[in-house]
């Protein structure tokens, strides 16, 4: 959770994302951060994250972004 | 069939009234026949390329859902003997094969709305680039069936999201093609989700006397904004555009203030017309527009404009295009190559502008549509990265910038610079787009516009029309931003009924149907 909390902060430091649950509803990830985003993680957790994953509650907060991580880890 | 004719009127009071009246599982067939009766009114001949398109895509979603279920059944079967990279590798293979088939329908249909929309613009470019003279190629004259870039994306949203596990496969072929062909949103979108409409569409609806209210007053209030105030612009727009080199300076800056209010009075009171009749019929579209000229920015514009062309092109192109496997080779490298700050904007940026190049192509065969697309899509990657500074800029001064002088001061400064760009699609001539654009600067003809504005086919009682329509629209627009209007009314029936008498003698008292008024088409009808 720490590197995806660190790649997110990367993104935008001003950003609590331990807390934030709306990111991308309110805003706060726009398409451009997230294929920012999806870039970061497939290499920095040898995983890939297809488009069809690339859906708001999958990108709405970190916990959901770990937990996407991890079921496509275990696909 | 135009929504501004009477016969419109007419087939609408038809089908409510058969509707409500036929038990409830004939309804989606009624739904189905009145479709096809109100594509038949654009000519017969269209009719081949909507069925193609349903057949086609009820063949392959099958086929994809066949395939589907082959691969839950095999590892459901074999799960326990195979090992996790075993399980990967035959679901890599399966997802293959499933991708192949759908890239035929992809390839088929997108490929018949190109040759239909596109043969003409590339032969035009082929003659002129090679100067072929009088030995150019013949521009052949194709037909282009009435809403076929509607239809087609959203029947390819469709087979997409069969593709990705989001949607049902429709196993009727009939069903799907009233997905495919739902009158109301034929012609302007918006472009609905199967996973949205599909079930509403094939559900029975009992007669539900709010709904239907609430929906004809979307109707009524659709007209009002195109039949008082779009088609009232439209007026001053043709003056301004049959000699467009007369109207320079002052005029241009004229004319793109009025194209944005004639575009979002026409579009969002299509759309409103649209969304008002399936609601009438117990139907709830996705609303394709959230107050857009409030956007302070670019990015916030087309979040709000549009909404359902947006994020099509966002989730099937954007998003695929820039985490495909290529795209992500490519972004190793240029990491590698160009360091991790430049390297990382490489797929983002090229999918950026191959969607707004798209974007620009599907608005309409011609370079002015493509230069608009690039244009946006220069604001917004120039927008991206200048956010740093945004941000230090609202660091240092908070007070300001959370000011609602400041909200105000950028959404005026988003509206002109959208507005400017959009002017492209009048023009339609790059090269003459940006001479007049230029002539803002060098002809200062400002004090002539004064007596000149009347001599645009509009005279004092049209503008202050147009001005009050503006007004209320904005008023409404406000009110409606938390709840409504037609909510906050529903409780008081007589202001509610009041209202919408006004609004019924004002469409009819003040719509623009002057001597040798011929009620226009939609803008986006062309798109």
């Amino acid at each position: 959770m720490e590197r995806l909390l660190a790649i997110l902060s990367d993104l935008h430091p001003d950003v609590d994302f331990a807390t934030a649950e709306d990111l991308v509803d309110d805003g706060i990830l726009d398409s451009l951060d997230i294929v920012t985003l999806v870039t970061e993680i497939n290499g920095e957790f040898d995983v890939t994250i297809p488009a069809e994953e690339i859906v708001p509650e999958n990108f709405n907060s970190a916990a959901a972004l770990m937990a996407l991580i991890e079921k496509l880890d275990e696909e | 069939m135009l929504f501004t004719s009477y016969g419109f009127i007419a087939f609408l009071a038809l089908v409510f009234l058969a509707y409500y009246l036929v038990p409830k599982r004939w309804q989606w067939g009624l739904l189905l026949a009145a479709s096809y009766a109100f594509y038949c009114f654009a000519g017969w001949e269209c009719l081949i390329f909507i069925l193609v398109t349903t057949l086609s895509a009820y063949g392959i979603a099958r086929a994809m859902g066949y395939a589907a279920a082959k691969e839950e059944a095999y590892l459901a079967l074999h799960r326990e003997e195979m090992e996790k990279d075993a399980r990967k590798k035959y679901r890599a293979a399966e997802k293959k094969k499933r991708f192949r088939i759908l890239l035929a329908g992809l390839v088929l249909n997108f490929g018949v709305l190109a040759v239909l929309k596109y043969t003409g613009f590339v032969v035009f470019n082929l003659n002129s680039w090679f100067s072929f003279g009088e030995n150019g190629l013949a521009i052949p004259d194709l037909l282009l069936p009435m809403g076929i870039s509607f239809y087609t994306f959203q029947t390819m949203g469709y087979l997409i999201d069969v593709y990705r596990g989001k949607t049902t496969v429709e196993k009727n072929p009939a069903r799907l093609a009233l997905f495919v062909s739902f009158f109301p949103q034929l012609v302007q979108g918006p472009i609905s989700r199967h996973s949205d409409l599909a079930s509403q569409l094939y559900t029975p609806h009992s007669f539900d006397r709010r709904g239907f209210t609430f929906g004809v007053q979307r109707i009524l209030w659709g007209y009002f904004k195109k039949l008082v105030i779009a088609d009232r612009v439209l007026i001053a727009m043709r003056t301004l555009l049959d000699e467009p080199e007369q109207y320079r300076g002052a005029y241009v800056a004229l004319l793109i203030l009025l194209y944005s209010i004639q575009i979002y009075a026409d579009f969002t009171g299509g759309i409103d017309i649209t969304i008002g009749v399936a609601e009438a019929l117990g139907i709830r579209l996705t609303e394709n527009f959230e107050r857009p000229f409030s956007s302070r920015s670019t990015k916030e514009y087309w979040r709000r404009w549009h909404i359902t062309m947006g994020t099509w092109f966002t989730d099937y192109v954007f998003y695929p295009v820039s985490v495909c496997k290529p795209m992500m080779k490519l972004s190793k490298w240029s990491r590698k190559t160009l360091g991790n700050n430049v390297g990382k904007r490489v797929p983002v940026y090229l999918a950026t502008v191959l969607t707004w190049f798209l974007t620009g192509l599907w608005h309409g065969a011609g370079w002015n549509f493509i230069v608009w697309g690039l244009l946006n899509c220069l604001v917004i990657l120039i927008s991206q990265e200048l956010e740093p500074i945004y941000a230090r800029f609202h660091g240092r001064f908070p007070r300001l910038t959370s000011s609602w002088g400041y909200g105000k001061f950028m959404a005026i400064r988003t509206f002109l610079l959208m507005g400017l760009i959009r002017s492209l699609d009048c023009y339609r001539d790059v090269g003459t787009t940006f001479r007049l654009w230029g002539s803002m600067v060098t002809t200062w003809n400002w004090g002539e516009l004064g007596e000149g504005i009347f001599s645009l086919g509009l005279n004092a009682v049209d503008f202050l029309i147009v001005l009050g329509g503006c007004g209320v629209v904005a008023i409404v627009s406000s009110l409606s931003a938390k709840r409504s209007v037609r909510e906050r009314l529903y409780d008081r029936p007589v202001l509610s009924w009041t209202l919408c008498g006004v609004l019924f003698l004002t469409i009819l008292l003040l719509g623009a149907y002057g001597i040798g008024y011929d009620a226009s088409q939609f803008i986006y009808n062309q798109f």
